[in-house]
């Protein structure tokens, strides 16, 4: 930084507490960002927040900025970010099809509750519904894919809007919220005082757990004969992993996971018995029309996971542990809602539930495991195949890496034999895009995660097809040298598709076929290292090759073409018809 | 299971974004919104929309609480017709000499309770305050006369239970 830029910007300072000093809109918002802890945030300038990156130019020594290769790209590694950080993720964004860049990203973010702060710069509030030149109704197009949204058109509105939005961001059921700041706010002045948020009369994030509801929830689980828990992402999102892990082993009532619940709970546990939903596992999909009680811990009821909700567990009570009471009766019915905070509830029950243990009820998911690793299991880890299969890499990595790597997943068959086979045994290390299913979230969602958790291992573990959507990440990567780990399961095919085809459309494999670049020379023209695994034989080096090497690394590993991903239900199927074969 | 008519009041922050959040509870599950009414509220500084929609009880239970998940959104109910007290105003306009050349239109107007808003050289405008059905009633009526234009506006309504806002929100430890 130059000295006449120093000297154009002090730094917030101590002083900003007692005296307000005159700065711009911009300069406020960056002051604001700070004021609230930012340390990263994932941009792409234009003309409508120029003024924002002008100000940030004389902030670099105090935050990062991390210069992604297209808006979306931004989005997702705050996405990445958020989720090991513990905080809301920041993007900026410019107008027009900057802002509208981010919204694939947002309505990630909303529907699997990530908490992001996006600013966009927005045209001259005088230009305001003139169609001026990339001028685009942000707020009105992000309104439904945002937790809150607003737009500042005046420079004094800014600290306290920003408060908001961080506070909107970060309490309850995290989700992304949008601030739209037109130009001529951010060239206007303003006495900049900061005030963290701290309530909105017409919000109230927490519900306070209502006792008379722990109670009844506390009697139907002393009552359960066959009890099981459906844990979802609001155990990590309340960071109740081992209040979670106290009371299944008070009460000894076996876990089994969402896509988004996967590593809040050792695989290696006892209790552990699997992945729930489309492609999880056979006993816990099975149990769920057996069991007399579930326990859902801060998931929602999935479409995914419940299959046909006519036929879904039926026979069951149902007791709904959730922060968000509109999810309560969205789709599943519960007897006995438990609405507030997962780690508050289970610390709330466990002084009321009878320590216990289900020996003949686990020895039934222990049978179901077994006819899964028969028709299953064994198949795809041990293949007669020449070609290797999607899950021995999956198996390798998560051998190589003792389970304590963050797995970051793509969409698609490489996604579910990823989160089938990777033996999760640390919180925390499984980012994904469940709810959307976003193609192209992974090396963005990487590279914000290794961002925000240096010390741990980060590995992206990608579809050919999902990795050119986003492929241009690799420049980010390079440019700031963010040492993240690529694995692209290529099967030349938009895989989970080509299998529908093959399952429900009598195989006719409608433009699903990939004709793919050298994806090793890619990432050479990045200067990231890479290499091709194309046999059995060369996998374990591969892997090795991968972990030990010091920048970002890309692990191209050719896999069988046409392979499904079983189990399976198939949509609209009872969960009880889950498909081995 | 079986669509009943519901009336959703929804109290909200006063915020211009919120309108749109709102229609779209409703429409993203494809309800058509019979009538939309936005207000004042008793309390100063909070807005108030009255949402007339026809779905499942299922559903509208669902839907108050999306609105109440929505940030600004301080509270929201939803009742049928039993619970609440309601009007919609409509108004006719229809030519002057209509009125001049019989007596009926007088007496469709009187039998209506409707009345006479102003009377110009070349056309009259009437109004009727009432539920939908006699609005429509009398439009009928008038409908020989040549109606030169008709507008209804969306229900205003006013619930029985005692209850008052603020000791619901009291109730969930807001206060205003
Ligand atoms: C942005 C986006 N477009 C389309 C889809 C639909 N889709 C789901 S999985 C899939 C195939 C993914 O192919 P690939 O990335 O190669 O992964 P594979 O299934 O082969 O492991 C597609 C097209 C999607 N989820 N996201
Ligand atoms: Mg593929």
């Amino acid at each position: 930084m130059n000295a006449q830029a120093q000297k154009v910007a002090t730094p917030a300072g101590e002083q900003s507490h007692t005296s307000p000093r005159k700065v711009s809109g911009a300069e406020a918002l960056i002051l604001s960002l700070l004021a609230e802890g930012v340390d990263t945030i994932f941009g792409y300038p234009g003309g409508a927040i120029m003024p924002v990156y002008d100000s940030l130019y004389h902030y670099t020594d105090q935050v990062n900025h991390i210069l992604t290769r297209h808006e979306q790209g931004a989005t997702h590694a705050a996405q990445g970010y958020a989720r090991l950080a513990k905080k809301a993720g920041v993007c900026f964004a410019t107008s027009g099809p900057g802002a509208t860049n981010l919204i694939t990203g947002i309505a990630d973010a909303q529907i699997d509750s990530t908490p992001l702060v996006c600013i966009t710069g927005q045209v001259a509030s005088h230009l305001l519904g003139s169609d001026a030149f990339q001028e685009t109704d942000i707020i009105g197009i992000s309104n439904p894919v945002t937790k809150w949204n607003f737009q500042v058109t005046r420079a004094e509105e800014i600290p306290a809007t920003i408060a908001k939005a961080f506070y909107i961001a970060q309490n309850g059921r995290p989700g992304p919220v949008l601030i739209d700041i037109t130009k001529d706010a951010q060239f206007g002045v303003l006495d900049f005082e900061y005030k963290k948020c701290e309530k909105i009369r017409s919000y109230r994030p927490v519900p306070q757990l209502n006792q008379g509801q722990v109670l009844q929830a506390a009697q139907l689980i002393n009552q359960a004969q066959k009890p099981m828990i459906l844990m979802g992402q609001g155990v990590s999102l309340a960071e109740a992993e081992n209040d979670l892990q106290t009371f299944v082993e008070k009460t000894g009532i076996p876990v089994a996971s969402t896509l988004l619940g996967l590593s809040s709970f050792s695989t290696h546990h006892p209790l552990y018995v699997g992945f729930l939903g489309m492609h999880g596992n056979y006993g816990p999909n099975i149990k769920t029309n057996e069991a007399d009680l579930l326990i859902a811990v801060g998931m929602r009821f999935d479409d995914r996971v419940t299959g046909d909700l006519s036929r879904y567990a039926q026979q069951a009570k149902v007791i709904h542990i959730e922060i968000d009471p509109a999810e309560i009766d969205k789709n599943v019915k519960a007897d006995v809602p438990v609405i507030g905070d997962a780690k508050e509830a289970l610390q709330a029950l466990l002084p009321l539930v009878k320590a216990r243990s289900h020996q003949d009820w686990l020895k039934e998911f222990d049978n179901c495991q077994k006819v899964e690793n028969e028709k299953v299991v064994s198949k795809t880890m041990q293949p007669s195949t020449p070609k290797l299969k999607m899950a021995e890499v999956v198996q390798a990595l998560s051998d190589q890496t003792k389970g304590k790597a963050v797995i970051v997943t793509d969409v698609g068959q490489h996604q579910m034999i990823a989160s089938r086979y990777y033996q999760f045994d640390q919180p925390n290390s499984n980012i994904t895009s469940g709810g959307l299913g976003t193609m192209g979230f992974a090396l963005p969602a990487a590279m914000g995660a290794k961002i925000a958790r240096s010390d741990r291992e980060v590995v992206a573990i990608i579809g050919d097809g999902g990795f050119q959507m986003t492929a241009q990440e690799l420049g980010t990567l390079m440019q700031y040298q963010i040492p993240v780990k690529m694995i692209i399961l290529n099967n030349s095919f938009l895989g989970m598709v080509r299998q529908w085809q093959e399952l429900f459309f009598d195989r006719r494999y409608s433009f699903t076929e990939m004709v793919n670049p050298d994806f090793v020379a890619l990432a050479k023209s990045f200067h990231i290292g890479a290499q091709r695994v194309e046999e059995r034989n060369q996998l374990g080096e591969g892997l090795q090759n991968m972990l030990a090497h010091q920048g970002s690394f890309l692990l191209e590993v050719v896999v069988e073409k046409e392979t499904n991903v079983f189990p399976m239900v198939p949509t609209g199927e009872s969960i009880s018809n889950i498909r081995l074969e | 299971m079986e669509q009943e008519q519901f009336t959703v009041t929804v109290f909200s922050e006063d915020n211009i974004g919120l309108l749109n959040r709102i229609t779209d509870i409703f429409t993203r599950r494809k309800i058509n919104i019979d009538s939309l009414t936005t207000s004042a509220s008793e309390t100063e500084g909070i807005f108030r929309f009255t949402v007339v929609i026809s779905t499942t009880l299922a559903n509208v239970k669902r839907i108050v609480k999306q609105l109440e998940k929505q940030v600004e959104v301080l509270k929201a109910f939803y009742y049928d017709e039993e619970d609440i007290i309601f009007q919609e105003v409509a108004l006719y306009k229809i030519s002057t000499q209509a009125l001049a050349q019989s007596k009926a239109v007088e007496k469709i107007i009187r039998a209506n309770y409707a009345r006479i808003l102003t009377v110009e050289p070349e056309f009259m405008v009437i109004e009727k305050t009432g539920h939908e059905s006699e609005t429509q009633d009398l439009f009928e009526q008038l409908k020989p006369y040549g109606i030169l234009s008709f507008v209804r506006s969306g229900r205003v309504a006013i619930a029985k239970p005692m209850k008052r806002l603020s000791s619901y929100l009291a109730e969930l430890g807001q206060t205003l």
